[in-house]
């Protein structure tokens, strides 16, 4: 063999260490959420919870609502999902069953890397290139055919609602389409093939068979969509108006918890400050549940015999 | 393992439920469906090759042969289910009455709502009750009326035996069934769309012997309502059942073909070929 | 009235499959329609899919190119109104923080990614779960914990903290993809091993790590991608830094945050700046995400 001294390790101390690792991760995670907590305790004790659903944020008046956040952020990712759910689960369909399959692989590839790019260059790219025209041309439209909604009223600016939740949409899409194509594809061949046998047309066995057959996977694609569109930061700051007011249009300004954070944490002392903490602990906590529970959906379907689902 | 070849016309107890003569086998009955020159191909490598035989009205007509003979592959040509594999290529004719089923005017969705399916491991549709199961294909053909969809349900339970185990339970999962009732169920279901031919894969390869026995009871009690073409490669079956047997056999191409059709009686006691004679006397397969 | 010929027998049996059939044959037209519009939509909606990712790597390449001269690359970050600026304290500063996040999290997640790999019961599916949740969780709460744990305690921005929030996007996924690796490996590999009288730890170091070797580089490099790309963390930890700085105890300048900076400029050199920046760092992260594939399948292939 080499010359090298043999350093090995009982086999005691091995497992010690593995274990040790995942303790030290483990308790990374519960300090993670303890630190937050701390931080945002001096907030619930002078505050109490009201601050939650307060409707106006005001800080020179030591004023925390931050209802106007919490609404924004549902708004933005209400958009975005609503945008995400039919073109990812059609993209999804496509990939799964309706492209060549030697053309499978280059295709999903390419909606994948739609996640590589990062989320400040979505920022730059929706700022620059896509405001610009979703104000010349893209909302003078939509108010000229939906105005009588209510949903768009005020001027043509670009930035607002409108955009912050359509760049959500393409960020959440590579997520919601890789899952959904796995959970799609892998429901068995054989009842595609019973419902072809019935005297079912393409459309019926996607339709009427596959996507049901699929829908626990569904659901959990569409979960983690969710968690990633409430908690997308940056892309959403550069696009969304900044603005702490209840937005009712969707051409708007308004503002998400993230974006809040981003605007007020560096300048924020003594009770905003905890405010914010609080701001940022319950985007957490909303964070890990929505994830835990959208991964639970994937993995059920995984432990139920379907072929391995890769989750980003 | 010689069992005496009994006629399966011992086993003719089935009761008329239409107004078709009653046929023997021998006497040119019906066509139902005629395959003249039928090979498949995948990716040109012959699975199947030059395949002719006639289907005759109110029979089982097995396929039987040892395993990668191409059985079951001429069988998914008879409802165009190689259709979705791009690989696939089927030539020769394939008539069902008058109808090419693989000219470019004829869909294949109705082909397959005249030429039923039942496969080899039970696949009813898991998110849907027993009752929808067994009126999917109706459904998919959109017929709504009610009256219709009950009685068409009810008519198809009935002849897949099925109809006293679930007619108290008809919203239950597919899933609460056994493997037995389930094959049946997928059986109820092919019957329910009222086919002409009734294509079934090796249905009772995945069943326990009981159930096997129960399936193969209603393979001869449903001739006289539909069709049928079994595969299967147990030879016994295909004596107990079927009425006219296909043997075929891998070439030395790889590629199946027919070696001898005619009466079961007469293709186990007498074939003419001595490689019938051969595969009957379990001296391969 | 003739005798002798008998009125047919209605069966409701051969009425019921004439009516089904007729019913097939009239819904027909109706649903290859129904079925051409499904398919073709599912279809347009792939196409809608894709083009965004065209759109943003056309303006990126288009606008970022001409930002690429020596200044780009040479010089640091210039203020407003002075020009030759360029993004060296930023290259610099992602460099000397990611990393420091690889040297951390590698050794750690693939620690990690082992206990993982060697264990099926409740814990370790917590663990698993707590790994999966973690890579889904906002960024920003990524970086306001890194604040807490460093920037309070140790009271100034400073690398390090960035490096820190940075590890913690990074640790979960190289633990999940070193998992992926590593139970990929066969079984009989590190039975046959033990079974020669190999201690465990030498069981995992010469057996089973170098078979796992190219899903965990693929792994690594997808883990170092991602980190590289994120922003929200480095925002109140690292900070930013106009001046070049490579002591990671103070505050540093880091790509993300030089796009993100100079987004909303109002001047235009700034922002050609900015569309540079995006484009190398998308180059950055194109390379690392080829590269985890052509590195995985070469050393895939070496070992056949």
């Amino acid at each position: 063999m080499n010359r090298r001294r043999r350093f090995t390790v009982p086999d005691r101390a091995y497992r010690g260490a593995l274990a040790a690792a995942a303790v030290l991760f483990a308790a990374l995670l519960v300090a993670f959420v303890t630190a937050m907590a701390i931080q945002a305790a001096p907030a619930f004790r002078s505050e109490g919870f009201s601050f939650l659903w307060g409707t106006t944020w005001d800080p020179y008046h030591n004023v925390y609502g931050l209802l106007p956040f919490i609404v924004g952020t549902i708004e933005t990712t209400a958009i975005a999902l609503f945008l995400a759910v039919p073109i990812g689960i059609g993209t999804a369909l496509s990939l799964a069953y309706l492209v060549p399959n030697r053309m499978r692989a280059p295709l999903s590839t390419t909606v994948e890397l739609l996640a590589a790019v990062p989320s400040v260059v979505y920022g730059l790219w929706g700022l620059i290139v896509v405001a610009p025209f979703f104000a010349t041309h893209v909302e003078p439209f939509l108010t000229s055919v939906f105005g009588w909604t209510g949903l768009f009223a005020g001027p043509n600016q670009g930035v607002g609602l409108l955009l912050a939740g359509v760049i959500l949409f393409i960020m959440v899409l590579p997520t919601l389409v890789a899952i959904s194509r796995d959970v799609l594809a892998a429901v068995p061949r054989e009842q595609v093939e019973g419902a072809m046998a019935v005297g079912a047309t393409r459309w019926q066995v996607l339709w009427r068979v596959v996507v049901p057959g699929a829908r626990t996977g569904l659901l959990g694609a569409f979960t983690l969509a969710t968690g990633r569109a409430l908690g997308e930061t940056v892309a959403v700051a550069l696009l969304i108006g900044n603005s702490p007011h209840l937005a009712t249009s969707l051409k708007a300004n308004a503002a998400t918890i993230p974006s809040l954070i981003v605007s007020a944490f560096g300048e924020a002392t003594g009770t905003q400050l905890s405010v914010l903490f609080a701001a940022a602990l319950v985007l957490l906590v909303v964070g890990i549940t929505v994830n835990a529970l959208g991964r639970f959906f994937v993995r059920s379907v995984q432990r139920s015999g379907a072929a391995s689902v890769a989750v980003a | 393992m010689n069992d005496p070849i009994v006629a399966p016309t011992e086993y003719r107890d089935a009761p008329l439920t239409t107004q078709e003569a009653l046929v023997e086998p021998g006497v040119d009955a019906p066509c139902v469906m005629r395959l003249d020159d039928v090979s498949v191909t995948f990716d040109g490598r012959a699975a199947v090759r030059g395949v002719s035989l006639d289907i005759r009205r109110g029979e089982v007509t097995a396929l039987i042969g040892p395993s990668g003979s191409g059985k079951t592959t001429l069988l998914r040509a008879l409802n165009r289910m190689h259709d979705t594999e791009r690989s696939a290529a089927v030539t020769g004719r394939v008539l069902l009455g008058d109808t090419d089923v693989y000219a470019r005017s004829t869909d294949p969705t109705l082909i397959r709502a005249r030429v039923g399916m039942v496969f080899q491991r039970p696949n009813p549709f898991p998110t849907m009750s027993i009752y929808e199961n067994v009126v999917s294909g109706l459904r998919f053909s959109g017929i709504r009326n009610r009256a219709l969809l009950q009685e068409a349900a009810e008519s198809a339970l009935i002849a897949a035996a099925l109809w006293d185990s679930v007619k108290d339970r008809m919203k239950a999962h597919a899933s609460t069934l056994s493997g037995g009732e389930q094959q049946r169920l997928c059986i109820a279901r092919a019957l329910a769309v009222e086919p002409e031919v009734l294509l079934m894969d090796e249905p009772t390869s995945a069943l326990d012997p009981i159930a096997t026995k129960r399936i193969e009871e209603l393979v001869v009690e449903l001739k006289d309502r539909v069709t049928i073409v079994i595969v299967t490669h147990n030879m016994q079956q295909a004596m107990r059942v079927s009425d006219r047997c296909a043997f075929l056999l891998m070439g030395e191409d790889k590629a199946g073909e027919l070696i001898e059709y005619g009466p079961t009686a007469k293709l186990f006691s007498e074939p003419t070929d001595p490689r019938t004679l051969d595969y009957v006397n379990g001296r391969f397969g | 009235m003739s005798i002798g010929v008998l009125e047919p027998v209605s069966d409701p049996a051969v009425d019921r499959r004439v009516a089904i059939q007729a019913a097939a044959a009239s819904s027909l037209r109706r649903r290859k329609v129904y079925s051409a519009i499904g398919i073709g939509v599912c279809r347009g909606f792939l196409l809608i899919a894709v083009i965004p990712l065209l759109g943003v790597i056309l303006y990126v390449v288009s606008k970022g190119l001409p930002a690429w001269n020596v200044d780009f690359f040479t010089q640091v970050t210039k203020p407003e109104g002075i020009p030759n600026g360029g993004i060296l304290n930023a290259i610099v500063g992602s460099l000397i923080i990611d990393g420091i996040a690889v040297a951390v999290s590698v050794p750690f997640g693939v620690v990690a990614g082992l206990f993982l790999a060697e264990s099926d019961g409740r814990i370790g599916g917590t663990v698993r779960l707590m790994a999966d949740v973690l890579t889904g969780v906002p960024s920003i709460t990524i970086g306001i914990f890194g604040y807490i744990v460093w920037v309070k305690n140790v009271g100034s921005y400073s690398g390090l903290a960035g490096a820190f929030a940075i590890s913690i996007v990074m640790i979960p996924v190289i633990m999940r993809a070193a998992e992926t690796a590593l139970r990929g490996v066969p079984g009989t590999l590190s039975e046959a091993a033990l079974s020669l009288g190999a201690r465990k730890f030498t069981v995992a170091r010469r057996v089973v790590v170098p078979a796992a070797l190219p899903g965990l580089i693929t792994g690594v490099l997808l883990a170092v991608a991602r980190g590289a790309g994120e922003t929200a963390p480095l925002l109140f930890t690292a900070f930013g830094n106009q001046f070049l700085q490579t002591n990671p105890t103070k505050p540093m300048e880091t790509m993300p945050h030089t796009i993100y900076t100079y987004s909303s400029s109002p001047y235009a050199d700034l922002i050609q700046i900015a569309w540079g920046t995006a484009l190398l760092l998308m180059l950055v992260i194109l390379v690392l995400n080829v590269g985890s594939r052509v590195v995985a399948a070469r050393l895939g292939r070496e070992r056949r």
